[in-house]
């Protein structure tokens, strides 16, 4: 409880000595299994900002999806380990200057994912949800239930190795630095061990359920291309069909386009109404470019993007001796 | 009906490898006639979204080339143009497309023996995989 009372006074005390004009953080939402973001002018509202395992959204979005609304302002941002990268990348995009935002931290111990919790309670509508530390209670109508913490967080949280923020201005509480997770590589590692085929079944099952309603890129940190490729259509690249193999060059693309980009918050995954495993691809090119070049999207505020630099001593064991 | 050929697509770059491809013809080299060209000013310029476009539209294999490390006529294009390559085809591979169906080389314009080879391997790799038909559009 701590944590929300602390936040709140951090948020008083930034807009009281007018060290920014607005602040993004979450506030509870209409519904239970979901925060919703709070914009806030005036120390009187900061009582209404929270912090807890439903506080999904990555708010760096806002930044570049809704610009104008920032511009030439000073803005506070609450953010997790994730967001904090998304927020570091967007600074070093150009998107925004980092004298004009004050990062504050949280820490994270995980978001839940919706629909993990709805697998769980057999869909049924859920009124209270109670977070206990290391375990969850969800009350519905006639029924009450208590699960562990992990069955039901995000599947980016359950291999995340920066819960917290790298790079802020203030911390509520302690920040943590790198946190050694064993589930990092584990899902890759175990898809490589299939077979060509068996992956291919794999890919094809996951992306045939695609309906290209494009919120996983509505949602990403990283997409704001002006005009995306798939909505251009002169020239039009890409089908805008559901047909498999539009919608598997449709996320295979954006993977690239947010190759050294991603920051593995897992906010497309969460988004998806079909349940499509998206972060696959995203860790795999985030290992890539990790491997490959030593990059961590958004670790480093004095970097470069990865795929924007370039050293001429490169590995290049995949061009033809 | 005669035998299956492979169709390929091979992108090379204006200064160093189309150059080359130059070369092995007026020095009269043999090379199997399964590549359809298409000139680029730099192998910085292709997007992946080419590759997996034309493995959509029915190429059975696609050969990227440009000029060595160092040799770039814009400098530092085939660098950057690496660091896209370098993900791709990991990623390619990772869906589960077989790994040679996209191939990348530096050729440059001297070398004219050495495209007639990269042609010929390449060629070949795409004939022993056979047909493509994982990312082609049935409509």
């Amino acid at each position: 409880m701590n944590i929300v009372s602390d936040l709140r006074k951090a948020i008083k005390e930034l807009l009281a000595d007018k060290k920014i004009d607005l602040f993004i953080g979450w506030e509870k939402g209409s519904l239970p299994l979901s925060a919703t973001p709070l914009f806030i002018t005036s120390e009187d509202e900061a009582d209404r900002a929270v912090f807890d395992i439903t506080c999904g959204n990555n708010l760096s979005i806002y930044f570049t999806k809704d610009r104008k609304q920032f511009a030439d302002k000073k803005v506070g941002i609450a953010v997790k380990g994730c967001d904090a990268r998304s927020v570091v990348l967007n600074i070093l995009e150009k998107q925004i200057d980092r004298e004009n935002v004050v990062i504050v931290g949280v820490p994270c111990h995980g978001v839940l994912d919706k629909k993990k919790v709805l697998a769980k309670t057999d869909g049924r509508e859920v009124l209270e949800l109670t977070d206990n530390g290391d375990t969850v209670t969800v009350i519905g109508k006639g029924y009450e239930l208590s699960f562990d913490r992990s069955e039901i967080l995000s599947s980016s949280c359950l291999a995340c190795i920066y819960p917290d923020a790298q790079e802020y201005d203030m911390f509520v509480g302690e920040p943590r630095a790198e946190v050694p997770n064993e589930n990092r590589l584990k899902e890759i590692k175990e898809f490589e061990a299939l077979s060509t085929s068996e992956r291919w079944a794999h890919t094809r099952e996951e992306y045939e359920k695609c309906i290209r309603c494009y919120a996983c890129r509505n949602v990403c940190p990283s997409c704001y291309c002006n005009v995306c490729f798939v909505d251009q259509n002169d020239p039009g690249w890409i089908g805008n069909t559901c047909e498999f193999t539009d919608s598997i060059i449709f996320h295979v693309i954006r993977n690239l386009h947010v190759a050294g980009r991603c920051v593995e918050c897992g906010a497309c995954a969460r988004a998806c109404p079909m349940d499509i495993n998206l972060l696959l691809l995203n860790r795999k090119v985030a290992w890539e470019v990790k491997d490959r070049f030593g990059d961590i999207a958004g670790l480093d505020i004095n970097g470069k993007p990865a795929m924007v630099d370039f050293r001429e001593d490169e590995k290049q064991d995949f061009i033809m001796g | 009906m005669s035998e299956w050929q492979p169709k390929i697509l091979a992108i090379l770059c204006n200064w160093c490898s189309y150059a080359g491809a130059d070369l092995a013809g007026v020095s009269r080299m043999q090379y199997p006639p399964n590549i359809r060209v298409v000139r680029v000013p730099c192998s910085g310029r292709v997007d992946p979204l080419f590759i997996m476009k034309s493995l959509q539209s029915g190429f059975d294999g696609v050969l990227i080339s440009g000029c060595h490390p160092g040799d770039c006529h814009y400098i530092s294009g085939n660098y950057v143009a690496r660091r896209k390559f370098a993900v791709l085809k990991p990623l390619l591979e990772f869906i589960g497309i077989e790994p040679d169906r996209v191939q990348f080389s530096w050729i440059s314009a001297g070398e004219g023996e050495r495209f007639a080879t990269v042609v010929t391997k390449v060629t070949e790799d795409i004939r022993k995989l056979g047909p493509s038909t994982k990312l082609v559009k049935k409509l």
